[in-house]
C-alpha cells in the first residue's frame, strides 16, 4: 500500500463519522426524549394557518359614483386528512341543512380527480360555496363538533346600477390552470373573469393575509397563536376609478333595448371612453353566487352572444362613415385637392351610383355633405393610381400599402395594443398580401377594390375603432388611446396619425354640413353645433346596419360617438338619432326630444332579443 | 464455472445485506408516510409505496448487471463516462422543465424523469479515482490537488449555476473527506469548520452591539479567532512558547487600548480589533525575516484573508443571498422564530419527530405526519415518519446501521490494493454520509433546510438508482481485488 503513511487518517475520518453520528443522535435525543415540549405540541398543539381574504377594490365611475362593492359570502371547505372515524355526519348534515345523499355525492365529487384536478387531502378543498350568514350561522356555533370543516369568508361583488356588464366583467373561481400560472391564487379562491374585474385584477385583488392558530391532534382550533404575533393581515384592494360615465352608459343601454348593436363614446381630447354599450346584454348581478354557473350558460349558449362585447369584439362595414377618414389620406396622398370636383352623373355615376339627389359635379365638402359614392370612388382611384401601375402592378401596390398605413394611423385595422380593454378585435383594412393571394399580384386594380372606397368591400372596423376615428378627426390629427382608468398616466399613450393636420377643417366642415343641411339633417341637435356622418353598410346579414358618427361641440369638441345599429336600415333612421342623442344628453344633462328618445327605447328590432335586466333582484338561488 | 462461484463469494456480502435491510427499511417506511385511511394497499401502483417497489425492482436489477460487468471496464472508461457525464449536466438546463425552481430534471417522456446530478457524483468520483490513482501521483501539495479540485468543481458549479440545484451542488463537498484520506492537509479541513464558525458568528452575532461605540460581537468574536490561530501557530512554528506570549500580549493589551479609546474617544471597536490583528502581522513579519522561518508569511496571509472573508461574508449575507435563503439560515440557527413561515416545515417536522417518543406511535399509527402537514414527506422528510412512528429507538437503529455502513465502506476501501478502488470508495463513503448528515441535520432543525434525499428512504427512482450505481461499482471493484494480483 502506497500510502501507509496516511493510513491513520482511516480513524481520524471514522471519528468525524462516529462523532457526526453522535451529536444527530443527540439531537434526536432532545427532541423525542429530552423535551417534552414537541410532545405537548403535538398533543395538543399545531399550527394550522388560515387564509383571511382582502377586501376587493372598488369600482366607480369618472363622477365617483359607486358601480361595483363588495358583499359578504360564504364557503365551507373541508381538509379530508382531518375528518376522524368518528366523525359526526348526520349532525353536520343537520347544521347546514343537506341530505346524507348530498353530502356523500359531494364527498365522492371532492375526491374524484377527474371532476376535480387539483385535489389534496392535506389542502382545503371547497364542499360548499357562497352561502349566506344564515345558512352557516349553525355550524359555525359548532365548528369543533366538525373537525376538517372550516368555514371561509369570502367577498362577492354586487352592483349599483344594473348595466355595464361587458364593461365590468365579473369574477369567478379560479381554475386549475389559473393556480399553475400564478402561485398567488389557491383552490376555491375569486379572480375577475372578464372586463375591468379582469384587466385591473392584480390591483383589485389586493394581498391575501394569513391567521395562524392553534389546534389540538384531532385538527379542533384552540385559538389564535401567540396572539397573532405571526399573522399577517391582509392588504386591501385599490380602489379604482373607471372614465365610464355611468348615466350616460345607461342612457345608451336603453336605447339599444331591442336591437343589436353598440353605442361608443370618447371625449376626444383625453381618450376617455364614456360609454362603451354592447346590445344584448345582462344584469351583472345575475352573475354573482351560486346562480352564476347557469345564467353563463344561458348566455353563452343564446343566439345573439350576448357575451360578446360588440363594441370592441364586433367588426362592421363603416359604410359611408369611412368616407370621412378617406378624405383625410386622399388629401394627404396628394390625390384630391379641397377643390378637385368629380361628376356624379352620367358615365361619372359608373362603376357605384350615388345614393343622394343633389347637383353635379361636387367637391369635397358638398360630397361628405351629400355622402356621394361616385366622388369617393373618383377620389379613392385617382389617389391609389397617382403612380400609375407600373409593369408588375408593384406602382399600385406600393401606393395602396401607403394608404393603407394612412388609414391605419387613425388606430384603425389593429387592436389597441396599449389599452386596457379586455377583449378587442384588431377589425380588417386588407392588405396588400391578402389581395395578392385572392388575385394574384397583377390581377387587382383600383376597380377590382372599389368598394373600399365607401366603407364596404373588405374594409370592417369595430365600433370602438370607429369611434376612435371621429375623435381623431375631432381632434384634428391625434388620438389618445381608448381607456377605461381614469388615470393620467393615460394620457401620455398619444398617437399622431400620418395625415397633416392642416386637412382636417375641410372634413370637419363636411361634417358639420351632414348635420346642418345633409344626411343627417333631422337629426340635429338644437343648440349644439355638431359634425356627424351617417353610413348605411350592406352586409351578408340581410337589412342594412345603421350606422353614424358624431362628434360635438364644433369647436373644442367633449364628445366623440360611434352607433351602429345591426340591421336597422339608413343611418339616419336609427343610428343618427341615437347619435345625436347622446351627444345632446351629454353635453347639456338633459334631452329637448323626449318622443325621439321613447321612440328609440321601445322600438324592437331584433325580436329574439332578451331583455335580462327585467325582474333582477335575487342575488342567491 | 468456478470463478463464477469465487466471484460471488468474493462480494462484501455485509454491505449488501445492510443495503438490502436499509432499502427494505426505506420502502416499509415509505408505505407509513403516505398511509391512509382511504388508501390502498402497499403493493397498488396507484399509491408511491407501490411505484417504488417498481423502482427497487429496477436498481436490483441495476445491481446485478453491474456485478457481472468486468472491474478493469470502470477504470478504463473513467474519463469517458466523466466527460459525458459533463455533457449531459450542460444540455439539462437548456432542455429541462423548471421543477420547484431548478432545472435538474430530465423528462424522458412517460412520467419518467431522471436527474443528471445523480449521475454525476458517481463519474466524478471515478475520474477523481482514475486521476489519483494514476502512476506517480500523490498529494505532496496544495498544487497537486489543483486538478482533482477542477473535476470536483465543474460538475457542481453547473448544478449549482445553471440547474439553480443548490442541494446536489454541495454534495460534492464530501469528496473533501476523500482529499483528506490521500494526503491532503488537515488543516484546510480545520479551516473549513473555522470559516463556518466565523460565518455563524457574523450571521448570528454581526450585528449585535456591544454597548461600546460601533463594535458588534459577532466581530470581535471572529478576530478573536484569528487572534487565537495567531498565538497558537506561533507555539507550533517556533517550538516555544515566547513569541506566541509576546503575540497574546498585543492582543489583550490593544483589546484594552480599544475598548478604552471606544469607551472615551468614539473609536469604533471593530477598528481597534483590526489595527491588533496587523500589529500581530507585523510582529510576525519581523519574526520571519530575522528568524528566516518563511511559514510565518503563511500566518500572515491566513490573517489577513480571514478578516477578509469576514467581510465578505458580512456582506454575502446581507446583500448577496436571497431573503429566503437569509431566512432560512437565521431560522436554522434560531435567530429568528417564523412558525407560519419559513420555520413552518422545519417547526413541523420537528414537533412530529419530538411526538414519537422513545417507541414511537407504531408502524401507521403517525398522526403528525397523517394530519398536519409535514412538506414533502415522502421525499426529503420522510425522517420525519421514522421518528414519529418507531420513535428515538427507531430512528437510533436506522442511524446506527447507517454508521454501520459507512464504515464498512472504509473498511472496504481500506483493504483495497488498488488506489483507483480506495479512491473511489472513500467517495462513496463521504457521499452517504454527506447526504445522511445533510437530510437528517435539516428535519432535526441542526442544518439549514437543504432538500437532498435521505439514501434508501427518500421516495424516487432517480435518487435510488443513484445510490445503488455508485455503491454496487464500488462492491464489484472490490470483489475483484483478488483477480487484480
Amino acid at each position: 500500500m502506497i500510502n501507509d503513511r496516511l493510513y491513520y487518517r482511516r480513524y481520524v475520518i471514522s471519528a468525524i463519522i462516529v462523532l457526526v453520528v453522535l451529536v444527530l443522535l443527540y439531537q434526536l435525543f432532545h427532541l423525542q426524549i429530552g423535551s417534552p415540549k414537541y410532545k405537548d405540541m403535538a398533543d395538543s398543539n399545531a399550527f394550522l394557518k388560515r387564509t383571511v381574504f382582502p377586501v376587493r377594490g372598488l369600482i366607480y365611475d369618472r363622477n365617483g359614483e359607486l358601480l361595483v362593492y363588495n358583499q359578504a359570502a360564504y364557503d365551507i371547505t373541508v381538509i379530508m386528512r382531518e375528518i376522524p372515524a368518528d366523525f359526526d355526519t348526520t349532525g353536520f348534515c343537520e347544521a347546514v341543512k343537506i341530505s346524507r345523499e348530498r353530502f356523500d355525492e359531494r364527498m365522492g365529487d371532492i375526491k374524484n380527480l377527474r371532476k376535480n384536478r387539483g385535489y389534496s387531502p392535506y389542502t382545503p378543498q371547497t364542499f360548499m360555496s357562497q352561502l349566506k350568514m344564515e345558512d352557516i350561522a349553525q355550524l359555525q356555533e359548532s365548528e369543533f363538533r366538525f373537525p376538517g370543516f372550516y368555514i371561509q369568508q369570502h367577498t362577492l361583488r354586487d352592483y349599483t346600477y344594473s348595466c355595464a356588464a361587458h364593461v365590468l366583467g365579473s369574477i369567478g373561481e379560479v381554475s386549475h390552470s389559473d393556480i399553475e400560472r400564478d402561485p398567488y391564487y389557491a383552490s376555491g379562491d375569486y379572480a375577475g373573469r372578464d372586463g375591468v374585474e379582469y384587466t385591473y385584477e392584480n390591483s383589485l385583488r389586493g394581498e391575501k393575509g394569513v391567521e395562524v392558530l392553534l389546534r389540538d391532534s384531532k385538527g379542533r382550533i384552540k385559538g389564535s397563536y401567540e396572539n397573532g404575533a405571526f399573522d399577517k393581515a391582509p392588504k386591501a384592494g385599490e380602489n379604482i376609478t373607471l372614465t365610464i360615465d355611468i348615466k350616460l352608459q345607461e342612457f345608451a343601454e336603453q336605447m339599444l333595448q331591442g336591437k343589436l348593436g353598440s353605442i361608443v363614446a370618447i371625449e376626444p381630447h383625453t381618450g376617455e371612453i364614456l360609454t362603451l354599450a354592447s346590445n344584448p346584454t345582462w344584469d351583472p348581478a345575475i352573475m354573482i353566487g351560486r346562480q352564476r354557473g347557469n345564467n353563463y350558460m344561458s348566455l353563452l349558449n343564446d343566439p345573439t352572444k350576448p357575451l360578446m362585447n360588440r363594441a370592441t369584439q364586433a367588426s362592421y362595414a363603416p359604410g359611408s362613415t369611412f368616407k370621412t377618414v378617406q378624405a383625410c389620406v386622399e388629401l394627404e396622398l396628394g390625390g384630391i385637392t379641397p377643390s378637385t370636383p368629380f361628376p356624379c352623373s352620367g358615365t361619372g355615376s359608373k362603376p357605384i351610383r350615388c345614393t343622394h339627389s343633389h347637383g353635379s359635379p361636387v367637391a369635397l365638402v358638398k360630397a361628405i355633405e351629400q355622402s356621394c359614392n361616385p366622388y369617393f370612388w373618383h377620389a379613392y382611384r385617382v389617389t391609389l393610381e397617382k403612380n400609375g401601375y407600373g409593369n408588375g402592378n408593384e406602382k399600385f401596390r406600393d401606393q395602396y400599402s401607403k394608404w393603407r398605413t394612412y388609414i391605419m394611423s387613425f388606430g384603425l385595422g389593429k387592436t389597441f395594443e396599449d389599452a386596457d380593454l379586455y377583449q378587442q378585435k384588431s377589425g380588417r383594412i386588407p392588405s396588400v398580401e391578402m389581395y395578392d393571394k385572392w388575385y394574384g399580384p397583377k390581377g387587382w386594380k383600383a376597380l377590382t377594390i372599389r368598394s373600399n372606397s365607401i366603407g364596404q368591400g373588405e374594409v370592417e372596423l369595430t365600433p370602438l375603432q370607429l369611434a376612435n376615428m371621429v375623435a381623431t378627426i375631432a381632434n384634428g390629427g391625434y388620438y389618445i388611446t381608448p381607456h377605461l382608468n381614469k388615470n393620467d398616466s393615460m394620457l401620455s399613450r398619444r398617437h399622431q396619425t400620418l395625415v397633416s393636420p392642416k386637412w382636417f377643417s375641410y372634413v370637419q366642415e363636411g361634417m358639420f354640413s351632414v348635420l346642418d343641411h345633409g344626411t343627417g339633417r333631422r337629426s340635429q341637435i338644437p343648440g349644439i353645433d355638431a359634425c356627424g356622418k351617417t353610413g348605411t353598410a350592406q352586409n351578408s346579414h340581410g337589412k342594412d346596419h345603421s350606422v353614424f358618427v358624431v362628434y360635438a361641440p364644433k369647436d373644442n369638441p367633449k364628445i366623440a360617438v360611434a352607433v351602429i345599429i345591426e340591421n336597422g336600415g339608413f343611418g339616419a333612421t336609427w343610428a343618427a338619432p341615437m347619435g345625436s342623442l347622446m351627444v345632446e344628453r351629454y353635453l347639456t344633462d338633459s334631452i329637448s326630444r323626449p318622443d325621439l328618445y321613447d321612440r328609440m327605447c321601445n322600438s324592437v328590432i331584433n325580436t329574439n332579443v332578451i331583455d335580462r335586466k327585467h325582474g333582477r333582484g335575487k342575488k342567491f338561488d | 464455472m468456478a470463478g463464477e462461484r469465487s466471484l460471488i463469494k468474493a462480494f462484501d456480502w455485509q454491505a449488501i445485506g445492510l443495503y438490502l435491510v436499509l432499502v427494505v427499511l426505506g420502502w416499509v417506511n415509505l408505505y407509513g408516510a403516505i398511509y391512509d385511511f382511504d388508501q390502498s394497499t402497499i403493493m397498488s401502483l396507484d399509491n408511491r409505496a407501490g411505484k417504488q417497489f417498481l423502482w427497487i425492482l429496477g436498481a436490483f436489477g441495476i445491481a446485478l448487471v453491474l456485478s457481472v460487468v468486468e472491474a478493469k471496464y470502470y477504470n478504463i472508461f473513467s474519463y469517458a463516462i466523466y466527460i459525458i457525464t459533463i455533457g449531459i449536466l450542460l444540455i439539462t438546463p437548456i432542455i429541462a422543465k423548471e421543477t420547484k425552481g431548478s432545472l435538474s430534471w430530465i423528462d424522458l417522456g412517460g412520467g419518467v424523469k431522471i436527474q443528471p446530478a445523480e449521475l454525476a457524483k458517481i463519474s466524478t468520483a471515478m475520474a477523481l479515482a482514475k486521476f489519483m490513482s494514476s502512476y506517480g501521483y500523490k498529494v505532496r501539495s496544495l498544487r497537486d490537488l489543483l486538478i482533482p479540485a477542477l473535476i470536483m468543481l465543474a460538475p457542481m458549479l453547473i448544478i449549482m449555476g445553471p440547474q439553480k440545484e443548490t442541494g446536489s451542488a454541495l454534495v460534492f463537498v464530501s469528496f473533501l473527506l476523500m482529499f483528506y484520506r490521500e494526503g491532503m492537509n488537515g488543516n484546510i479541513l480545520l479551516a473549513g469548520v473555522v470559516a463556518i464558525l466565523m460565518f455563524v458568528s457574523v450571521v448570528a452575532w454581526g450585528t449585535e452591539p456591544l454597548g461600546v461605540y460601533g463594535g458588534s460581537l459577532g466581530f470581535v468574536i471572529c478576530t478573536g479567532i484569528v487572534a487565537l490561530i495567531q498565538v497558537i501557530f506561533a507555539r507550533k512554528l517556533t517550538g516555544r512558547f515566547r513569541e506566541s506570549l509576546i503575540l497574546l500580549s498585543i492582543h489583550g493589551l490593544m483589546t484594552l487600548i480599544g475598548l478604552v479609546l471606544a469607551q472615551n474617544a468614539g473609536l469604533n471597536l471593530n477598528i481597534a480589533c483590526i489595527i491588533s490583528i496587523v500589529i500581530g502581522c507585523i510582529y510576525m513579519a519581523y519574526l520571519a525575516l530575522s528568524t528566516y522561518r518563511r511559514t510565518f508569511w503563511v500566518l500572515i496571509a491566513v490573517s489577513l484573508l480571514s478578516i477578509g472573508y469576514v467581510f465578505s461574508c458580512d456582506y454575502l449575507f446581507h446583500h448577496m443571498l436571497r431573503p429566503h435563503q437569509r431566512d432560512r439560515i437565521m431560522v436554522t440557527l434560531n435567530l429568528k422564530e417564523d412558525p407560519s413561515g419559513v420555520g413552518y416545515n422545519v417547526n413541523q417536522s420537528q414537533i412530529a419527530i419530538g411526538s414519537g417518543g422513545f417507541f414511537g406511535k407504531g408502524y401507521l399509527n403517525g398522526t403528525q405526519t397523517k394530519l398536519k402537514y409535514v412538506p414533502e414527506q415522502d421525499t426529503d422528510f420522510i425522517f420525519c415518519t421514522i421518528g414519529e412512528e418507531f420513535g428515538f429507538f427507531g430512528s437510533l437503529i436506522v442511524l446506527l446501521l447507517y454508521a454501520w455502513f459507512i464504515l464498512r465502506l472504509i473498511a472496504i476501501a481500506e483493504r483495497q490494493r488498488d488506489a483507483y478502488n480506495r479512491i473511489y470508495g472513500y467517495c462513496v463513503a463521504g457521499v452517504f454520509f454527506f447526504h445522511l448528515t445533510i437530510n437528517i441535520g435539516m428535519v432535526t432543525g441542526l442544518l439549514p433546510v437543504i432538500g437532498i434525499p435521505l439514501p434508501f428512504f427518500s421516495y424516487g427512482g432517480s435518487s435510488l438508482w443513484g445510490f445503488t450505481i455508485l455503491l454496487f461499482i464500488f462492491l464489484r471493484l472490490d470483489a475483484s481485488r483478488a483477480e487484480s494480483y
